[in-house]
C-alpha cells in the first residue's frame, strides 16, 4: 500500500516536472509551441467584457386594447403527415435558401464565429420572425404555427445549424412576445420584428454550470421600486454581441419561481463576453452578464411561475429538435453518396453490411426523431398538452441525434475527422440539441 | 394538415379492443403460457362476437385480414385526399390486443397473417372463396429462413384431368404460426427452381388436405399460447385456382408479387411489438411509482433519479417506433409505396420493444424477473417480434438497399 502511494507520488512529481517543462518559455523560443495556440490563449485571457450593443429605441406607436394571440388550429380528425400548402411552400423556399446559401457559407461562419450579415438579412426576408406573430400585429400566419416553424427550422438546419440558430433567435423572441406579451409589450416590440429592419434578439435561459436545470435558476430578480433588479450570468446566448433585445430567465425572489424578463440591450449593468463553444459557432454565442440591471415593472413577461417557464423551455426544446432533425438529414444525404463512391478492398464500402446497416440506422432513427418532433409540434398548434411529447422528442433528438453525428464521422473514417468534409461540424453541432435550452421558441 | 394523433373515428375500436385485451387476454395470459399447445377455447367465443360485427364495427379491423385492401372512396375515410383506412384500423386494434397478450392475439381465430397474404395478391374470385377464413403463412423451410428466395418446396402443375387441373406440392415448411389451428395455409413454393425468385408463388392449401402432414409443434421461449407448426407436404394436391395472383413467371417483376405481402404485414408485426412494449412500460411505471419514483418530463435527464430518466429514454424510443409504424400504415392506406417505411418501422419496433421489455425486468428487480408479474413473460414473448416477418438484420438490409440504391446482389 505504502509502496503504491510512493509510485503514485513519484508519478505525480514526474507529471509536475513535465508540466513545468511545458510551461517553460524556452520551448517557445525554439518554436516548439504552435504560435496560434499562444494567440488563442492570449485572446481568451484578454477577453474583456464589453457593453451590450447600443440598440434602437423600442416604443409603442399605437395602443392596443389587449394582447393579440394566434388562435389554435383545433384537433384534426385524421392522421396525416402531409404539410398544408403554405407549409410546403415555406419549407421548400427555406430549404432552397439553406442549401444554396447557408451550406456554402457554413465552414467560414463556423471559423469566424459569426453568421454573414448578408445571410441574416436574407433570412429575415423569408419572414422567419413573422410566423409566430398574430396577423393583426403584422404576422404572416393566421393560426398558431409551431409545425410551420419546426418545418422551417429543420429546412434551415439542413444548410447549417449554427447559421440557422442565428437566423431563428430573433424569431424566438417575437414568438415569445406574441405568446406571452401583454398589450403594451406587444405594441412596443413586435412592430420591429415584422418590419424591414428586424433586430437581433435572443432568449437567455442557460446558466454556466454543470447539471444546469432551467427550473432552478441562479440568476435572481429582486423587486425594487415598482420594477426589478436582475443579477446573474446567462450562457450560450446566440448573437449576444449584436442583440438589441433579450428575454432573460431569472428566479423571482418573492414568488420563488422562475420568470421571464424583457431586457433591452444598452441597459446599465449589462455586459457580454464571447463564449465560443464546440459547435453552433456561427450563432456567435456569448455570455450575458447582469449586474444590478434595473428594469421597469413592465419588463416581466407573462405570469411568473413554473408553468410559463415550462412552456418556454418545451417550445425551445422543440426548436432544437427541429434543428437536430435537419442536421441529421444533412448527415444522411452526405454519407450516402460517400459510402457508395468510396472504395476499399475492391468494392464500394457500402457493399459491406457493417457500413450499410449504419446508414440504415441513421435513416431509421432520424425518421423517428422527425415524427416525434412533428407530433409534439402539432399538439402545440392543436392546443393539446405537449409536455410529454416534447420530452420524448427531446430525448430522441439529443441521444439519437448525437449518435447520427458520430456515425457520420465514422462512415468517412479519418476523412470525416478533417475539415475537408462537413461531418465533423455536424458532429459538433448535433451535441447542442442535448445541451441547449431556450434560445429558440417555436 | 400534419396530425399524428390517433384518428377520432377509431377511438371506439381502440377502446373495445382494449376491453377484450383486458378481460379476455390478460386474464388468460398465465394459463396458456404455462399450458403450451392447449387450445385457448375462450377465444372461440370472442371470435363469434367479432364475426357478428359488421364492417366498421369495433373489432372488425383488429386482425390482419383487412390490410392491403382498398377502402373505396367513402367520404368518411377521406379528407383532402388524405385517408385513414383499414391498415390504420388493423394496426390500432392489434396494438391494443397485443398490449393484452401477443401470444393470444396471434392465435385469434380467423385473424392470422395469412389473410394479409391473400389480400395482397388474390383476385376477386379468390378473395370471395378464402376471405374471412383463418389463414396461416408457410414460408420458412429448414434450409431457407430469411433467404426466402432459396425455398425448395415445389409446385408442379398436373393437368392430366383437364376438368380438374391441380398443383402438386412437395417439401417441408417450418415455423408456421397458427398452422395447426388455421383453416387455410398459404404456402410459398416454386414453380421452377431453375428460375429463381420469379418462380416463387403462394398457394392456398386447406388445413385438412391429406397431403399436408403435421410433423410437430414447437416448444418456445414465448408466445406459447400460439401454436407454431412444422409441416411436410407430400404430393399435396390443390386446385389450380388456389395459386394466388398470376401463374406467369415474370423474371422482371421477380419477387415483387409475393413480397408485397410484407409491406402490409410488417407494420402489423411492428404494432405487436408496440403493444407488448406499452404493456411493459405501463406496468413498470406503476411499480416504479409505488417505489416512490416520480417521472417529470420537464426536468433534464440528469436532474431526476436514474430510473425516471431511463424510463423516459425507453418511452422516447417507444414513441419513435410507434410513429414510424403509424406512418407505414398511413402510407399503405394512401396507396403510397411503403416498403422502406414498413421495414424501418419493423426494425425500430422489434429492437426497441425487446430492449424495453428486458430493461423493465431489470428496473423492477426480482419482482420483474419473477412469475408473479407478467413482465418476465412479455420479455420472453417480445423477442419473436424481432425475428419473424423478417429479422432485424433483414429489415436493415432492405432499408439499406433502398437508401443506397443497391440490388440484393450488390449488398448481400
Amino acid at each position: 500500500m505504502a509502496e503504491q502511494n510512493l509510485t503514485e507520488r513519484s508519478m505525480a512529481v514526474g507529471l509536475r516536472a513535465l508540466n513545468r517543462l511545458a510551461s517553460n518559455p524556452l520551448i517557445d523560443r525554439f518554436g516548439l509551441r504552435d504560435p496560434a495556440q499562444r494567440v488563442l490563449h492570449g485572446a481568451s485571457k484578454a477577453t474583456v467584457r464589453t457593453a451590450t450593443r447600443a440598440g434602437r429605441t423600442f416604443a409603442a406607436t399605437q395602443k392596443l386594447s389587449g394582447p393579440a394571440r394566434q388562435p389554435r388550429t383545433g384537433r384534426s380528425d385524421l392522421f396525416d403527415l402531409t404539410p398544408d400548402e403554405e407549409q410546403q411552400m415555406l419549407r421548400e423556399s427555406v430549404r432552397d435558401f439553406a442549401l444554396a446559401k447557408l451550406r456554402p457559407a457554413a465552414q467560414a461562419a463556423d471559423e469566424a464565429c459569426a453568421a454573414p450579415a448578408e445571410l441574416l438579412g436574407q433570412a429575415n426576408e423569408l419572414g422567419l420572425t413573422m410566423v409566430g406573430v398574430p396577423e393583426e400585429l403584422g404576422g404572416a400566419v393566421s393560426q398558431r404555427s409551431a409545425v410551420t416553424t419546426v418545418l422551417m427550422a429543420e429546412a434551415l438546419a439542413q444548410g447549417d445549424m449554427g447559421i440557422a440558430v442565428a437566423c431563428l433567435a430573433p424569431a424566438g423572441v417575437s414568438t415569445a412576445l406574441s405568446l406571452w406579451g401583454d398589450a403594451d409589450q406587444q405594441a412596443t416590440y413586435l412592430p420591429e420584428f415584422v418590419g424591414e429592419n428586424v433586430p437581433a434578439a435572443a432568449l437567455a435561459i442557460v446558466e454556466p454550470r454543470p447539471l444546469f436545470n432551467p427550473f432552478e435558476l441562479q440568476t435572481q430578480a429582486r423587486r425594487a421600486g415598482g420594477g426589478f433588479v436582475l443579477d446573474g450570468v446567462k450562457s450560450l446566448v446566440p448573437r449576444a454581441g449584436d442583440a438589441e433585445l433579450f428575454i432573460v430567465a431569472a428566479e423571482l425572489e418573492d414568488s420563488n419561481a422562475p420568470a421571464l424578463f424583457i431586457v433591452e440591450s444598452g441597459t446599465a449593468g449589462l455586459a457580454i463576453e464571447p463564449e465560443p463553444a464546440m459547435g453552433i459557432r456561427a450563432a456567435a454565442t456569448g455570455r450575458l452578464i447582469l449586474e444590478g440591471v434595473k428594469l421597469p415593472g413592465g419588463a416581466l413577461l407573462g405570469d411568473a411561475g413554473r408553468d410559463l417557464m415550462a412552456e418556454c423551455v418545451q417550445l425551445g426544446r422543440l426548436g432544437w429538435c427541429a434543428l437536430a432533425v435537419g442536421t441529421g438529414q444533412a448527415v444522411l444525404d452526405y454519407v450516402i453518396p460517400y459510402v457508395n463512391e468510396r472504395k476499399a478492398f475492391g468494392e464500394p464500402i457500402s457493399s459491406r453490411q457493417a457500413v450499410a446497416f449504419m446508414v440504415a440506422n441513421i435513416a431509421i432513427e432520424l425518421d423517428g426523431m422527425r415524427l416525434a418532433t412533428y407530433r409534439a409540434a402539432s399538439r402545440v398548434d392543436q392546443g393539446a398538452s405537449f409536455a410529454r411529447e416534447v420530452s420524448l422528442a427531446r430525448r430522441l433528438c439529443s441521444e439519437r441525434g448525437m449518435a447520427i453525428g458520430s456515425d457520420g464521422v465514422q462512415l468517412l473514417g479519418g476523412h470525416g475527422y478533417t475539415k475537408e468534409h462537413p461531418v465533423e461540424r455536424w458532429y459538433r453541432d448535433l451535441r447542442a440539441a442535448g445541451v441547449m435550452e431556450g434560445a429558440l421558441v417555436v | 394538415m400534419i396530425n399524428l394523433e390517433t384518428p377520432k373515428k377509431y377511438e371506439f375500436l381502440v377502446s373495445q379492443a382494449h376491453q377484450v385485451a383486458t378481460e379476455i387476454f390478460r386474464s388468460n395470459s398465465r394459463k396458456y403460457d404455462g399450458d403450451e399447445h392447449s387450445y385457448p377455447k375462450e377465444l372461440d367465443m370472442l371470435a363469434a362476437v367479432i364475426d357478428g360485427m359488421n364492417e366498421g364495427g369495433a373489432l372488425s379491423g383488429a386482425g390482419a385480414g383487412g390490410v392491403g385492401e382498398s377502402n373505396g372512396s367513402s367520404k368518411k375515410n377521406s379528407r383532402d385526399g388524405n385517408r385513414n383506412g383499414s391498415n390504420m384500423a388493423s394496426l390500432l386494434g392489434l396494438i391494443e390486443l397485443c398490449w393484452g397478450d401477443v401470444g393470444l392475439a396471434l392465435t385469434m381465430p380467423r385473424q392470422g397473417l395469412g389473410q394479409a397474404a391473400i389480400a395482397a395478391v388474390a383476385n376477386e374470385e379468390q378473395l370471395k372463396r378464402f376471405g374471412g377464413k383463418w389463414a396461416a403463412m408457410a414460408i420458412t423451410e429448414p434450409e431457407a429462413g430469411s433467404d426466402s428466395a432459396a425455398i425448395r418446396t415445389t409446385a408442379t402443375l398436373d393437368e392430366s384431368d383437364p376438368d380438374h387441373p391441380e398443383y402438386v406440392l412437395n417439401g417441408e415448411k417450418i415455423f408456421v404460426t397458427a398452422g395447426d389451428r388455421a383453416e387455410l395455409i398459404v404456402v410459398w413454393a416454386t414453380l421452377d427452381r431453375e428460375q429463381g425468385r420469379a418462380a416463387i408463388k403462394s398457394f392456398v392449401v386447406e388445413r385438412d388436405n391429406p397431403g399436408l402432414i403435421l410433423e410437430r409443434l414447437e416448444h418456445k421461449l414465448g408466445i406459447r399460447a400460439s401454436d407454431t407448426a412444422d409441416f411436410r407436404l407430400e404430393d399435396c394436391r390443390i386446385p389450380k385456382d388456389n395459386l394466388l395472383g398470376s401463374p406467369e413467371i415474370e423474371p422482371k417483376r421477380g419477387f415483387a408479387g409475393v413480397m408485397q405481402t410484407f409491406d402490409n404485414t410488417r407494420p402489423l408485426v411492428a404494432g405487436m411489438a408496440i403493444g407488448v412494449a406499452r404493456a411493459c412500460l405501463e406496468r413498470t411505471r406503476e411499480l416504479l411509482t409505488g417505489a416512490g419514483v416520480e417521472i417529470d418530463y420537464d426536468l433534464p435527464p440528469h436532474a431526476q433519479v436514474a430510473a425516471a430518466s431511463e424510463f423516459i429514454a425507453m418511452e422516447s424510443d417507444w414513441e419513435a417506433a410507434r410513429l414510424l409504424t403509424m406512418q407505414a400504415a398511413w402510407m399503405a392506406d394512401n396507396k403510397k409505396p411503403n416498403s422502406l417505411q414498413a421495414s424501418m418501422a419493423k426494425a425500430k419496433a422489434g429492437r426497441t420493444a425487446t430492449d424495453i421489455a428486458l430493461r423493465c425486468v431489470a428496473l423492477c428487480g426480482s419482482v420483474g424477473y419473477g412469475e408473479g408479474e407478467l413482465l418476465e413473460k412479455w420479455a420472453r414473448d417480445v423477442k419473436i417480434l424481432d425475428l419473424f416477418e423478417g429479422t432485424q438484420q433483414i429489415q436493415q438490409l432492405i432499408v439499406a438497399r433502398q437508401l443506397l440504391g443497391k440490388s440484393s446482389a450488390e449488398l448481400k
